[in-house]
């Protein structure tokens, strides 16, 4: 492999695991703690992906269409929590995997009646498109730079706030021990609706960002979500810093075992690797769960 | 002596409801020729192949607990095996060494040991981790081998791998769908009796046992650990034999086999026909396929139907199907 080559991929790898960390960290919060397994957030990815898509049509402004879809994958978010999962918190995971699972065949279907079969074209606008030279000889999309960028900012930014304000102090608190929190006077419940509305909107941002380079199309969702489901395996559920480096370490992982291992092998790198993981420490790299 | 013949009656009386489900099942063919509607044979041929699938999953999920999303993985390697060894039977190209066949009752075992060798190195790595995390990496595991199977391009990668060689028993050859449908049910009949048999064994207790309480049960001086692998190896086989035979009566094989929605739809097979009877799962298969059947004919939005069928289920119906045949269970 050329320096270029290694540079590319590099970039290739950081950009789906940022974009990973994204659809896992809503993923993680809410079953560090509520203990629920949703599903169904591969669909609010695929929702996010759906509205930017028409809302662009609509408004004609890109960052109008932006704000206006996270905000709607927020929206769905909250229907979805409040009117079918908020039932299943004190269910079993059978009954959580099972309604879940009825979700997402649902929200599939009715995105079909929506969009219809075929592909929605999701235009980036003129300032996006187009590449630069990141360094002598390769030059890298600018949309993918943005994404990468937009990714570590919110990263960051979920950082800063999980692990240095009040609300973040009470993230933490109720993922790693609900009953304890919810006795020393945190709002558990209301906590989690929020969560669980930053974590739907998140999803959507992962979505519109995948939208432009994969394609927007029903059943987008399912293959990020069960990566996004070993990102949290691997960092240990309810951790916001597992969730991040779990990510990269997927995302480069996949990428690289793309390139450099025949395909029988590459598709399967991620899924050995978190065999080897969780042989090692089967509750995954920082589990917030002591 | 008399006491001898009560209990052995008593033993025959808890098989009486596999024995009216087979006989009912026995039954289709002549019904579907009486009705003209060849049909009939088909759907329900896939009924008692998904069912069996359900009914291997439903060992470990009813009865130890262990909610595995990746069933639809070794359903899959089953049947890809059967069809991979008709693909070099039919190129007359050897693999690893020894020839293909077209015979299944070669076929069968091959496939079961490879079955049987995924689930044990999958189940050792999965076990070890327990609740949710045992839920994801089942899933985990089951897109990987998904993944492997798109990426076989000489059989067909994405595309699947359609067997061109004549399947054979030894020296016979099925003709009929009929045939392999009473073949099917025969198989189907003898899982079930073998399944409660071993629910009622030793064994079975500990396995039921584990899923209530391990604690307790490491506490009475038996490790869950080679039990619950055991369980899983022979659920995961009776997933596998339900495949190879699906792949024999299809003469296809594709990735979609084992995509992991198909992985969920045997989780809902089982949870639908009832997750408490090792013959649940065979009624929840009959009603699945039938309503999959009736709603793809109405309509090509059925998934939105039977999703929310399945949120009903999960809202409404605890015991599954089973218990409105027979009454609950537990009074």
């Amino acid at each position: 492999m050329t320096p270029v080559l290694w540079v590319e991929q590099t970039l290739n790898g950081v950009q789906l695991g940022v974009m990973l960390f994204l659809m896992s960290a809503g993923l993680t919060l809410v079953f560090g703690i509520m203990n629920l397994i949703n599903l169904a957030h591969g669909s609010l990815y695929m929702a996010g992906a759906f509205f930017a898509a028409t809302f662009t049509l609509w408004t004609g402004n890109f960052f109008l269409a932006l704000l206006l879809a996270l905000a709607a994958s927020a929206l769905l978010g909250v229907v979805m929590e409040y009117s079918v999962l908020r039932r299943f918190y004190g269910r079993s995971h059978l009954d959580q995997v099972l309604v879940t699972f009825g979700l997402i065949l649902v929200v599939n279907d009715v995105t079909r009646l929506i969009w219809g079969v075929v592909p929605v074209p999701f235009g980036i606008p003129t300032f996006l498109s187009g590449s630069v030279f990141v360094m002598p000889g390769l030059p890298y999309p600018i949309f993918r730079l943005a994404v990468l960028a937009v990714g570590l900012l919110v990263a960051l930014g979920l950082f800063l706030i999980v692990a240095h304000t009040r609300v973040g102090m009470w993230i933490r608190a109720g993922a790693s021990d609900r009953v304890m929190a919810g006795a020393l006077g945190v709002d558990v419940p209301l906590i989690f609706s929020i969560v669980f509305a930053a974590g739907a909107a998140l999803a959507g941002l992962a979505g519109l960002m995948a939208g432009p380079i994969t394609a927007v199309q029903v059943g987008m969702g399912e293959p990020v979500l069960i990566l996004a489901l070993v990102v949290i395996v691997v960092g240990g559920i309810g951790s916001i810093r597992g969730a991040f480096i779990a990510a990269l370490l997927i995302g480069v992982a996949d990428t690289f075992g793309r390139v450099l291992l025949p395909p029988a092998l590459g598709s399967m790198v991620i899924f050995i690797l978190m065999a080897a993981i969780l042989a090692w420490r089967p509750r995954g790299l920082f589990s917030a769960h002591g | 002596m008399d006491k001898f013949v009560r209990s052995w009656l008593a033993e025959l009386k808890s098989y009486a409801a596999i024995f009216a489900l087979v006989a009912v099942l026995a039954c289709v063919p002549i019904v579907a020729q009486l009705l003209d509607n060849p049909f009939l044979i088909r759907l329900l041929t896939r009924a008692v192949l998904l069912g069996m699938a359900a009914v291997g999953l439903n060992f470990i999920l009813g009865f130890g607990g262990l909610l595995s999303l990746m069933h639809a993985s070794l359903f899959g390697i089953g049947a890809y095996v059967v069809a991979i060894l008709a693909w070099h039977d039919f190129n007359m190209e050897p693999v690893l060494g020894f020839s293909g066949t077209s015979n299944v009752l070669i076929a069968l075992p091959v496939a079961l040991l490879c079955v049987g060798l995924a689930a044990m190195t999958t189940g050792v790595i999965a076990l070890r981790t327990m609740g949710a995390y045992f839920i994801m990496i089942t899933l985990a595991f089951n897109q990987m081998l998904y993944y492997f199977s798109i990426s076989l391009q000489t059989y067909g990668g994405g595309d699947g791998l359609q067997i061109l060689s004549t399947l054979t028993f030894n020296h016979f050859v099925i003709t009929s769908r009929a045939q392999f449908y009473w073949l099917c049910v025969a198989v189907l009949g003898t899982v079930l009796i073998v399944m409660h048999k071993i629910i009622k064994s030793r064994f079975g207790m500990i396995l039921q046992a584990c899923a209530q309480n391990e604690r307790r049960v490491k506490a009475l001086g038996f490790a869950p650990l080679p039990y619950k692998l055991v369980a899983f190896v022979i659920s995961g086989l009776i997933a596998g034999l339900a495949g190879a035979l699906w792949a024999v009566g299809q003469g296809f094989v594709s990735p979609a086999d084992l995509s992991w929605m198909r992985s969920a739809d045997l989780v809902v097979i089982a949870v639908l026909g009832g997750t408490g009877r090792v013959y649940g799962p065979v009624l929840g298969a009959i009603v699945f396929v039938v309503l999959e059947s009736v709603l793809s004919g109405l309509t090509p939005y059925w998934q939105l139907p039977l999703g929310l069928i399945v949120i009903g289920i999960v809202v409404f119906l605890k015991g599954g199907l089973a218990d409105l045949f027979v009454g609950r269970r537990h009074a």
